[in-house]
């Protein structure tokens, strides 16, 4: 293909005057539209295509052959390792010589197909004219004849099936035919229940009607992973964090319901020093000394928002940055998220700190009919 | 006089000088040694003493922003610069200046990790061939431990804090690593992800690499229960000795298991590369198919 250039230059044909235009960088494209090229942008005169040059296809031809070759070669060396090699040692292609298996059996096969597709890109490109070619193409509708027989026997057999003055019949097939179109309808009910209060609640509130069932004010709340309860004392180091869940959910819950419900009531304490939190209007006493707890569960699309700053008080949501504010009720100051984590009642009985009531609002982000 | 200077000619004279330096080396690296802790905890003169020289290393490094009395200072406008050391005790201390954070290089949004200034340097180099080489590291590392120590005792002596823990506290051996992850991932791998890779905070802040062997389990503990800079803290009586130990086991397992390498997404393994390559693939395997099917115009016969 490299001599091909060099005939250019010396070349004296029409395709000198018509050779490809320089294009200034920059300036608009000589194409028509929905041309990829522009027409004069062709090199060669009309008809070039359809002629040969006899010396270099035969250098092509010899190319071409010597890929096939190399096809032909890589395919027996692929049956005769096949055969040969990989089932040596007892047992065929066995686990240990896995990587040198596929290395060989791959290598060769992949040479054998590309080696192939070379030879025939080159068989094509160098080997092959391009003249125009014209495809004929027919009418797609069947011609006036044909139709009118089809419509003719259409009509015959419908006249002899009786359709028409059979009323009972004709009535009885469309009721059969009617609830088969309805199934599909039907496949809806798989997409589960509805989840009628299910969003709305947490465990939280179970959990505070079974301790209080029992004559305490609330649940205690436990660290998540070792279920230890916390007192006040335990917890008092200023800028603490720690996740909490409510006391009893194991025991309390279904196996197969635990990490449902542990992933919605999943909280976060937080120990914000007194002198900073600001306790939001009718939450004044929702915290103990500044040991507040937040809804895990980010308000945006529901990430884990538990990255807690001791020097900022900021909660940050690792998934798009919503960030919270610790000592203001966990309001937004940034980020996607349109409302502030729910806060947890907390209270102290017996020393520990407890939860008096479930979170006042659905936790997680918002879901159509939330209002 | 007259003696010595006979002495001096005398031909074992050279010996003997030697013979006395090395002894005196030998008695002042002995009084440096960690050995001699013990006996030094007892002698209340020399406690005192170490407390004078945490004193004066606290003047030295840490005054000019924490304040002559460790009471923090503040800028013009009230805002802190440096917070106060009273109460921060010997955990705080130790962790802050054997990660090198302390005495920072200068205020930012988070004072990185670093090598230690060399007078608080206990990891340097001692393993050396030749001998004096190797006895001067000693006694370098020997006298940055000290150094250390005394700066912890002057600090806790300001008004107490979390002790730094034994090392029976922190030995990864002994922790139950399956604990250990669940805590792990509960509660510190929102910032440090899940296998403490670190991670991206607010305001140009981050959480640092737990994966690096350079972050003893010490330092993890002392993090733990100290909560430097950004980071919430941990105290004993929420997550006890067993659980933070439990952590420290998870984090050093960690390191142990296979990484896949690459840009790995926190140890996932080369999944961004594979993306690129992949999309960088497809690209040339069209660019390929259209070079193949494009219509090439032949040339003239040569005549």
């Amino acid at each position: 293909m490299s001599d091909d250039n060099k005939e250019t230059a010396g070349s004296t044909g029409p395709h000198e005057q018509g050779g490809r235009r320089e294009r200034v960088i920059g300036t608009p494209s000589p194409a028509r539209e929905k041309a990829l090229l522009a027409e004069d942008d062709i090199s060669a005169p009309a008809g070039v295509g359809e002629q040969l040059d006899e010396r270099s296809a035969k250098r092509a031809e010899r190319i071409v052959a010597a890929f096939f070759l190399l096809a032909f070669l890589a395919s027996v060396v692929f049956i005769a390792y096949f055969i040969g090699w990989s089932g040596r040692d007892g047992g065929m292609h066995g686990v240990t010589d896995a990587r040198e298996t596929n290395f060989w059996l791959g290598g060769t096969m992949a040479l054998a197909f590309l080696a192939m597709a070379v030879g025939v890109t080159i068989w094509v490109r160098r080997l092959m004219t391009s003249k125009p070619i014209v495809q004929e193409r027919h009418e797609l509708a069947a011609d006036e004849a044909s139709r009118a027989a089809f419509n003719r026997d259409f009509l015959e057999g419908a006249q002899d099936s009786g359709i028409t003055k059979r009323p009972l019949l004709r009535r009885t097939l469309l009721l059969a035919a009617a609830p088969l179109g309805l199934a599909p309808l039907v496949l809806l009910r798989d997409l589960g229940p509805l989840p009628e209060k299910k969003l709305r609640h947490t465990f939280w509130g179970e959990a505070v009607k079974l301790a209080q069932a029992q004559g305490k004010k609330g649940v205690r709340l436990v660290v998540d992973g070792t279920n230890r309860p916390l007192k006040v004392s335990d917890f008092a180091t200023p800028g603490s964090m720690i996740t909490v869940l409510p006391e009893g959910i194991e025991e309390h819950l279904p196996e197969d319901q635990v990490l449902t419900q542990v992933a919605k009531a999943v909280t976060i304490l937080i120990n914000v020093p007194q002198e900073q939190f600001k306790p939001a209007k009718g939450r004044e006493n929702w915290h103990v000394n500044g040991v507040v707890a937040y809804s895990k569960v980010c308000t945006h699309v529901g990430c884990p928002a538990a990255l807690y700053e001791q020097t900022t008080h900021h909660i940050l949501c690792p998934c798009h940055q919503s960030t919270f504010d610790a000592t203001d009720a966990a309001k937004v100051i940034f980020g996607p998220a349109a409302r502030p984590l729910p806060q947890l009642p907390l209270s102290v009985e017996d020393g520990y700190i407890i939860a008096t009531s479930d979170y006042h609002e659905p936790i997680g982000p918002s879901f159509w009919e939330r209002g | 006089m007259k003696r010595i200077t006979a002495w001096r000619r005398r031909p074992w004279a050279g010996y003997a000088v030697v013979l006395a330096a090395l002894v005196a080396i030998g008695v002042v690296y002995a009084g440096f040694s960690p050995r001699t802790d013990r006996a030094e905890a007892q002698s209340t003169a020399q406690a005192a003493e170490d407390l004078k020289n945490g004193q004066k290393l606290f003047d030295k490094n840490c005054a000019s922003c924490h304040g002559l009395n460790a009471q923090g200072t503040k800028d013009a406008q009230g805002n802190a610069i440096a917070p106060s050391l009273i109460g921060v005790g010997a955990a705080s201390v130790d962790f802050q200046v054997s990660t090198g954070r302390m005495p920072a290089a200068n205020p930012g949004a988070q004072v990185p990790r670093k090598t230690p200034i060399p007078t608080f340097n206990t990891s340097i180099k001692t393993d050396y061939e030749e001998k004096d080489k190797r006895e001067a590291a000693e006694k370098q590392k020997a006298q940055a431990e000290k150094n250390l120590a005394d700066l912890r005792a002057y600090i806790a002596s300001l008004g107490g804090g979390p002790e730094v823990p034994p090392a029976s506290a922190v030995d990864p051996a002994k922790g139950n690593v399956a604990l250990g992850g669940k805590l792990f991932r509960t509660n510190c791998a929102q910032c440090h992800s899940f296998t403490g890779q670190g991670g991206a905070l607010t305001g140009g802040k981050y959480a640092p690499p737990l994966s690096k062997s350079d972050v003893t389990p010490t330092q993890m503990y002392e993090a733990m229960l100290t909560g430097p800079q950004a980071m919430p803290v941990f105290n004993d009586t929420t997550l006890t000795p067993q659980d933070k130990q439990a952590i420290i086991s998870y984090l050093v397992k960690t390191r142990e298991e296979p990484n896949p390498g690459g840009n790995s997404l926190g140890r996932i393994g080369p999944v961004t590369e594979g993306l690129a390559g992949w999309l960088v693939g497809i690209g040339l395997l069209v660019l390929a198919a259209m070079w193949i099917t494009a219509k090439k115009p032949k040339k003239l016969k040569k005549s």
